[in-house]
Parts: C-alpha cells; sequence; structure tokens
C-alpha cells in the first residue's frame, strides 16, 4: 500500500522533503512508517513528535491504510 | 454569536479591520491581541525575522476547537483568530485574537484562553532566522 508523509519544521528539515508518497507492507503500523522512513537524526525526535493519520493524532501501533495522510508533527511554536 | 472568523493568512493581518468585521451592536468590550514580531529571542540574540510554517487541514480545526471551548467557558461573544505564515519581519503581526463581547470580563478572559491554548496546542511552527546568519526553530514552552 502507499501512504502520504507529510511533514514539518525541524522533523520536514531531517527528512529532506515536506511530502512523499511512502510504500509500506499490507497492515503495517505507524511505527512501522517511522522505521521506514528514520534515519538516527530523526529518531532523536521520536519521542517528542506527534503523529497524525488523516487529520486525527494516533497511536504509534495504529494501523495504517491505503491513501492516508500521515502527518508528522514537532512540538508547536505558534504566536 | 455569529460563528467565530478563523483564518491562516499569507497576507498582512489588520487588527483595526479585524475588530471592526468581529464586533457587533451587542458588544460593548472589543478586546484585540496582536502578536508582534520582535527583534530579541528569548535567549536575547537578535532576530531579523521569523518564518512560520503550518499544517492548515488541523491547524484551522484546533483553532475552531479553541473558539468554541472559548465561547462555552466565558460566555457568548464574538471571536477572530487569525494567524500568518510565510515569512515576517520585525514589528509584523504574527497573530491577532479578537472578542468582543457585552463586558470586559469575559471578553478579557476568552481573549487570554484562545492565544494561550493556540501556543499550546494549534500545529504552527516558528523558525527564527538570526542576524548572524544562523537560524533555529523556536518550541513554544507549553508546547504539546
Amino acid at each position: 500500500m502507499q501512504v502520504r508523509v507529510v511533514a514539518f519544521a525541524r522533523v520536514r528539515e531531517l527528512l529532506g522533503y515536506g511530502e512523499r508518497e511512502v510504500e509500506l507492507p499490507a497492515s503495517a503500523t505507524v511505527e512501522d512508517l517511522w522505521r521506514t522512513i528514520g534515519t538516527p537524526e530523526l529518531d532523536v525526535l521520536r519521542e517528542s513528535t506527534r503523529i497524525a493519520r488523516n487529520g486525527t493524532v494516533t497511536e504509534p501501533t495504529a494501523q495504517l491504510a491505503d491513501g492516508d495522510e500521515v502527518a508528522l508533527l514537532p512540538p508547536v511554536g505558534g504566536g | 454569536m455569529t460563528a467565530p472568523l478563523i483564518k491562516l493568512s499569507r497576507e498582512r493581518i489588520d487588527c483595526a479591520a479585524l475588530a471592526e468585521k468581529v464586533r457587533t451592536a451587542a458588544c460593548g468590550a472589543v478586546i484585540t491581541f496582536a502578536g508582534v514580531v520582535r527583534e530579541l529571542s528569548d535567549d536575547e540574540r537578535t532576530v531579523n525575522g521569523l518564518s512560520y510554517e503550518t499544517y492548515p487541514a488541523m491547524a484551522l480545526e484546533e483553532m475552531h476547537k479553541i473558539a468554541d471551548e472559548a465561547q462555552a467557558k466565558f460566555g457568548p461573544c464574538e471571536i477572530a483568530i487569525v494567524h500568518r505564515f510565510g515569512d515576517l519581519a520585525i514589528g509584523e503581526t504574527s497573530v491577532a485574537v479578537v472578542v468582543a463581547a457585552p463586558h470586559r470580563a469575559p471578553a478579557f478572559d476568552a481573549c487570554e484562553y484562545a492565544i494561550d491554548e493556540l501556543k499550546a496546542r494549534v500545529e504552527i511552527w516558528k523558525k527564527e532566522h538570526y542576524v548572524d546568519g544562523d537560524a533555529t526553530w523556536r518550541e513554544n514552552a507549553k508546547a504539546r
């Protein structure tokens, strides 16, 4: 299956892209996705990064589906 | 009450125009909070400008929730929450919260609630650019 990854701020810069389609095995979870795209530099941010599936923050164990949009959200800094 | 005015904007924010747009004949108090880009960072580095980025789908939903919560907590009021994205210079308004209510106490309270919650919850990120050419992503103290 294919999911769309969108990333912001520090996470976007470490990944080197703001959005990308990622190919995953069927029934892959949020954590599987992280391991697929991850780098050692990115892993440092894992704990502080919330992950949203189709606009809702979700657990690492949540299963993904084909066509999902998965957003990687570092701590916010608005205002 | 009319529906809250919630917006992410690449264009400059005109606080006075926003206040005129939001208030109604029922409002005896209009509170405008403007967050402005300042020349010193919290750790006292000289700032050249800021850039903001956002995840609009989630940010707009969260801003709507915050406006609804403010109305539920502090009573009927008119609310506008507008945040800039893109590159901002010193002195530009990065965020405006306008609350118009019958009386001042709930207007102050709702305005403070909305800006505090926005800083903690809304999917907006800020990069500080310093005069020495360095830059850093700046997280809010109570960011989740």
